[in-house]
């Protein structure tokens, strides 16, 4: 209980001294709110103005219908070029794809000669390459058919897939980015927070003297978490509800409620871990560092940029050491498919026991450590 | 020597007023200070010395009013870059200014080097000073591992490396020890003897100090109170020493309440209790003894001075008895426990108050009371009360609201031994509480501390520099070098030594301790010097204004310095080198585009060979993993929410049979779209299946012969033929990975100068804000290009990502996107003040652009917005496409040269911005 009493009057001393640093708040809100909004509305749906140029060598009715059908979203107005302009326009990366129509195309395609139409992709753009060109075949087939039938009788296909995207019916990427995002920020701000705070005390040399006190360093641990992680939490569900929600119209269909949940146990570990951190690095230039090497892969292989099934084994399973798979896999359940606790429990315990750790390794290390700085 | 105040003035100082937010520190204050002569500024501390002095140098920014210093308005920044060459400023506060990674010798050499010394005249003056200092022994010691008084000195060698007209020390000899006091006095008056021409500004709270100097200003809230020689004060006021004549100079309501410390004895028992007791206690710290084998036993209501040069081990035996630290050897005793940092019983008992009066400047002055009143856990219903006797008896009840940052030092040393009392130990343990406070605050703190000894039976174990308050003590030790000397009462000590004050006696300890002689130091004649002396100033100082505009030699200095700070710091630098190798293992690895291993279940409502058949084509290809089945819409519903299943395929009944009629049959895929990529991809996947399935079959079943298809597409991935994600991540992961390394590398090495202090050597020396960044910047220009090798040889050996195009290319554009990371983060620094900021303001304006906005996963084309506008002006955008177009698409100069442009546009543009917003002065 008094160390409860203890906790909640650091707390306050924590919550407080931010309270005086108008920069940091500065920052903070904007974190949550104009760069959600600027990362939401920025990146691009999967395929999206894919920029496409096309080689006619036809100049037929066919060809033209095929040039036609490439338009925005998907594509950009797609530019007619010389052979010539192919080559150095990939090069410095102008178009993604290059598609290439043969002479005597469209009476090769109604003589039955299956002529064959060259596309070229730029594979180091990955995230357009493969879906892309998927599109490309879809739509030139598409087209082909479409204009051949007019000549001739097709079999027809006597079985449809009839594909639904459930969760996100359009795919829209404004949903997924935006609450990526937001928990980006969660992490990062977490981490500085109490990492970055803390070697602040310690070169300020204020740690040492609550060191003093009749506390223990749990106590002043806890404080920090509590303090950081409800300033996080509730910047972060204001910005999940008026940023995401509101206004950029993300409609959220599980309970915001069990979301908060699992958040706070997201930020019970990490603030643990920049605790833990701040007692690992020395000074101040090294906790920064510290901290990138440790944000970047947290942010990237979360699965919250590309799927966590495409990587390798071996990171997968190291990567289940971080708070932020966890975190990213219940955010994607509760907040898109609904998820309700019963489906989302082993990631609540995972990062309860993620938190648990860093705070007990950082609670072995954190006398040992302050009294070697003095 | 005599004042003769008819010479011109060196400082004219005329209706100035100075305020700090709503704090006035200085007050329409007049004064002119005399040329050629030793000058003091006394006065309690908050009154506006340090503020004078910073504003006459040039350090601050004048708000209002006029200060003519040698001849010219320091307001006038072309008056500044003259004269500043000319002037030499040591800050308050123990080496604030000097770089304490930096050896003694590097330290001065880096000084001379700013203001514009040439090598050979650079290394002779160091020899000098450092002789003359007594200095040279510790030559390539570390700064920081000097004690006070060896700092001090040291900083006066950087102030005096380039020979000043006017020398501005503000406070030297605060918390430093009698025997180093004594040794700094002499070396300043042997250095007049030579400079006859050099005036001197000493701002000092010793009044023995002031009493030797030639002229004396003293302040009071802002103001000057009374100008004259010490003389001429003491008959002004009719007192006989300087100390009492200041206190008569004071306004009425200020000396009221002052009276003369009379300590009452103290009655001793036999059975007194024992507060403190410890034998052997020794400390290391690697090699370094700190603490010697020091044995104490203080007992109850005692007060107990400790006394010693700075670094001796005060504060180290203090931190061991309070618990902070555990003794290496040795054990002590507190009450009678053995002291554990463990027991929180005890620490209840002791109240603490470090050198740093470690107050909450965030809170209030009765928030600080009342954490602390909470934090010991005293009754909430006697908190108020508790918090106001504490305001009644430390004289807090004015500043009752406001932050500690604001009071005036004396006071903030009233609340910080509040805030040490306030749970009513047994025992305080004060670690210099008294440094850098005025006489009268020192005064009135001791009768606290007397009222709480005689009054309360509170143990008192204190360490001071002031002989004056180490004679108040009971008894006292003194400490040199880790080893307590000698241990008595004050009187007995002097008795022992055959000297006639404690003051005389303390040194003849220390001299006998550290094996000095009492013979001065010889003061060899230097040359140069004496040269300078004999010529008009005006001309030397024509010479210097010739590069006060750009300086290379400077700039240099600046990256001689950060370089040898980043190889003291090798877990920095180690960081930054091998942190990147080790995210570049982890991101080319982990970041893969392709999608694979896509878990996907089956309603199967048909249960055919056909059906069967279907489904195989899905579970056979290395993009699917099949799941056990689904049985109904129900399970379908669930698996999908818990993320089991990213693809649910539903074959209706009677799938086999109505396919053979050739009625039309509709297969249900239903995709999870909560990540878009990854559904898009599904999506591709299982088209191209069921297309390919329908082709098999119609092939399969057809009587006559059926075309393949009306054309055929040939897809050519071209870079990459494999289409796999390393050869298109690593090449993309170099230009993300430099950018976050080397701007928050650069921006923390800016801020840190700001938080540190050391940001003082911009404001005072000649180095222009230009040479500052582009000094600072040089050396992580260099790490960074270590750093791209590095990253480039780990791609191609490792990962087999093979470099097809022209490498010079890309090292040219490595360079240029180098300078232009740092740049960002010296931009960064340039409104930042703390390094927490200055960490999240990086991490914000690198890490989501560099990641997301510069094409490394959607092409900046595809993007909108804000976004798109950041990515187009995002250096990274540009050096990412020359990077894939050289590692992966065998380009060189001729197809991507121009691009350099805009990175070496950003360049300029970047510096300039840094340059602008970066200040010259304080505000």
């Amino acid at each position: 209980m008094l160390t409860l009493l203890n906790a909640f009057h650091l707390g306050i001393k924590e919550l407080r001294s931010l309270g005086r640093d108008k920069l940091m708040l500065f920052l903070i809100l904007f974190a949550f709110t104009g760069q959600v909004y600027l990362t939401a509305t920025g990146l691009p749906e999967s395929l999206h103005k894919a920029p496409v140029a096309i080689i006619d060598e036809d100049r037929s009715p066919l060809s033209l219908r095929i040039i036609d059908a490439f338009y925005p979203p998907h594509f950009l107005p797609p530019l007619i070029i010389e052979q010539y302009a192919a080559d150095p326009g990939m090069d410095t990366g102008l178009y993604t794809f290059v598609l290439d129509i043969p002479p005597d195309f469209q009476r090769d395609v109604l003589a039955g000669r299956r002529p064959a139409i060259q596309l070229n992709v730029d594979a180091t753009r990955m995230s357009q390459a493969f879906i892309g060109s998927g599109y490309i075949q879809n739509i030139v087939t598409g087209e082909v058919t479409a204009f051949s039938q007019r000549y001739r009788m097709l079999p027809a296909w006597p079985a449809e897939l009839e594909i639904r995207a459930r969760f996100n019916p359009n795919l829209s990427s404004v949903w997924f980015g935006s609450v990526m995002e937001v928990i980006n920020s969660i992490t990062m701000l977490s981490i500085i927070l109490t990492g970055a705070a803390l070697i602040r005390e310690r070169e300020h040399g204020t740690i040492e003297h609550l060191l003093v006190m009749p506390l223990t360093p749990f106590e002043i641990m806890l404080a920090k978490v509590w303090s950081m992680g409800l300033v996080v939490a509730i910047v972060a569900t204001a910005s999940l509800v008026f940023v995401v929600q509101d206004l950029l119209n993300v409609p959220i269909e599980g309970s915001i409620g069990l979301f908060v949940m699992g958040m706070t146990l997201h930020l019970f570990a990490t603030t643990s871990m920049g605790i833990f951190l701040g007692m690992v690095a020395r000074s101040m230039p090294q906790m920064g560092l510290l901290m990138i090497i440790i944000l970047l892969p947290l942010q990237m292989l979360s699965g919250g940029m590309t799927p966590r099934e495409s990587m390798p084994e071996a990171v997968q399973y190291l990567m289940l050491a971080a708070p932020t798979t966890h975190f990213v896999s219940l955010a994607q359940a509760i907040l898109y498919r609904g998820a309700d606790f019963g489906i989302v429990w082993p990631e609540f315990l995972a990062l309860l026991a993620i938190g648990s750790i860093f705070f007990t390794l950082a609670l072995a290390r954190f006398r040992r450590t302050i009294s070697s700085m003095a | 020597m005599s004042v003769d105040i008819s010479t011109k003035p060196v400082i004219r100082v005329q209706n100035v007023n100075l305020r700090y937010g709503d704090t006035l520190a200085l007050d329409a204050l007049d004064v002119e200070i005399p040329a050629h002569c030793m000058a003091g500024l006394i006065g309690p501390d908050g009154v506006g010395k340090s503020s004078l002095m910073s504003l006459l140098t040039g350090a601050r920014v004048m708000q209002q009013g006029q200060i003519e210093v040698l001849g010219g308005d320091i307001a006038d920044p072309a008056h500044r870059r003259v004269v500043c060459p000319r002037i030499a400023y040591m800050p308050q506060g123990l080496g604030r200014n000097l770089y304490h990674t930096l050896s003694v010798f590097e330290n001065i050499d880096f000084f001379g080097q700013l203001f514009g010394h040439e090598q050979i005249e650079r290394h002779q003056r160091i020899d000098e000073l450092l002789e003359s200092t007594g200095l040279a022994p510790f030559r390539d010691r570390p700064a920081g591992k000097l004690s006070g008084g060896m700092k001090q000195k040291l900083g006066l060698c950087c102030a005096l490396i380039h020979d000043p007209d006017f020398l501005v020390l503000d406070e030297p000899t605060t918390g430093v020890d009698p025997l180093s006091r004594a040794q700094f006095w002499e070396l300043i008056s042997r250095l007049r003897t030579q400079h006859v021409n050099m005036s001197v500004l000493v701002s000092t709270a010793y009044m023995d100090e002031a009493e030797r100097f030639d002229w004396l200003a003293a302040m009071d809230a802002g103001k000057i109170l009374a100008t004259g020689t010490a003389a001429e004060l003491r008959t002004r006021t009719d007192t006989d020493s300087l100390e009492a004549a200041f206190i008569r100079l004071l306004p009425a309501e200020k000396r009221r309440g002052y009276r003369e410390i009379i300590i009452p004895p103290r009655d001793i028992r036999d059975d007194q209790e024992i507060a403190i007791e410890a034998h052997d206690l020794t400390m290391r710290f690697g090699d370094f003894v700190a603490v010697d084998r020091v044995n104490l036993h203080i007992s109850r209501g005692e007060i107990f001075g400790f006394l010693g040069s700075n670094g001796c081990g005060k504060s180290t035996t203090m931190k061991m008895l309070t618990g902070l630290l555990p003794p290496s050897e040795g054990e002590a005793w507190l009450f009678g426990q053995v002291i554990d940092a463990g027991n929180l019983a005890t620490r209840k008992r002791v109240g603490y108050m470090s050198q740093a009066f470690s107050l909450y400047s965030e809170l209030t002055v009765r928030q600080n009371l009342e954490l602390h009143a909470k934090l010991f856990h005293l009754p909430d219903a006697d908190i108020p009360a508790r918090v106001t006797e504490m305001a009644e008896r430390f004289l807090l009840e004015a500043v009752m609201d406001s932050f500690p940052d604001a009071l005036p030092l004396g006071m903030r040393q009233r609340l910080s031994l509040a805030v040490a009392v306030i749970h009513q130990p047994d025992l305080l343990i004060l670690d210099e509480p008294t440094s850098g406070v005025d006489p009268i605050a020192r005064d009135m703190f001791w009768e606290l501390i007397i009222g709480l000894a005689r009054r309360d039976q509170v143990t008192i174990f204190i360490s001071t520099h002031f002989m004056n308050e180490a004679e108040r003590c009971d008894r006292i030790s003194l400490m040199h070098a880790g080893k307590i000397l000698a241990s008595d009462t004050p009187a007995a000590l002097i008795e022992r030594s055959g000297h006639s004050t404690l003051e005389a006696a303390f040194i003849s300890y220390l001299k006998q301790a550290s094996g000095i002689s009492d013979k001065p130091v010889k003061m060899p004649v230097p040359s140069t010097t004496q040269a300078q002396a004999t010529v008009a100033p005006e001309e030397t100082h024509a010479v210097m204004t010739l590069n006060t505009r750009f300086s290379l030699l400077r700039l240099f200095s600046y990256t001689l310095r950060e370089a040898l700070e980043l190889r003291r710091d090798p877990i920095r630098g180690s960081i930054a080198l091998f942190g990147t190798v080790l995210l570049m293992f982890i991101m080319g690895y982990g970041i893969s585009m392709d999608v694979e291993n896509l878990r996907f279940a089956v309603l199967d409502r048909d249960q055919t060979t056909l059906s069967r058949n279907y489904i195989l084509d899905l579970s056979g290809s290395r993009y699917f993993i099949e799941q056990p089945p689904i049985t109904d819409y129900g399970e379908l519903d669930q698996r999908m929410r818990s993320g089991e299943l990213s693809l649910a395929l539903e074959i209706p009944p009677n799938f086999a049979r109505d396919l053979a009629r050739g009625d039309n049959v509709r297969i249900g895929a239903w995709i999870d779209g909560a990540m878009p990529t990854r559904a898009e991809n599904i999506l591709g996947y299982v088209q191209a299946m069921h297309q390919n399935w329908l082709l098999e079959q119609a092939r399969h079943h057809a009587t006559d012969h059926l075309p393949a298809g009306l054309m055929t597409i040939e897809t050519r991935f071209r870079y990459n033929p494999d289409v796999k994600s390393l050869p298109a991540i690593v090449p993309a992961v170099i230009p993300m990975l430099l950018m976050l390394i080397l701007a928050m590398l650069s921006a923390l090495s800016v801020v840190r100068e700001k938080e540190l202090g050391s940001i003082l050597n911009l404001y005072v020396t000649p180095v222009t804000r230009l040479e500052f960044l582009l000094g600072k910047q040089l050396p992580y220009i260099a790490l960074g290009m270590i750093n791209f090798f590095l990253l480039c040889i780990l791609a191609v050996f490792v990962f087999g990502v093979p470099h097809k195009g022209d490498f010079l290319l890309l090292t040219v554009a490595a360079l240029l996107y180098v300078t232009a990371a740092t740049g960002l983060g010296l931009l960064v620094s340039a409104f930042t003040r703390s390094q927490i900021a200055a960490i999240f303001a990086t991490s914000l304006a690198t890490i989501i652009p560099s990641s997301r906005f510069s094409g490394m996963i959607d092409p900046v084309s595809s993007l909108e917005g804000g976004a798109r506008l950041v990515g187009e002006i995002f250096p990274a955008t540009y050096f990412l496409t020359i990077s894939r177009g050289t590692f992966s698409k065998a380009l060189g100069f001729a197809e991507l040269g121009s691009l350099l442009l805009p990175l070496a546009l950003a360049i300029p543009v970047i510096t300039s911005l840094a340059v602008i917003l970066l200040k010259k002065q304080e505000r």
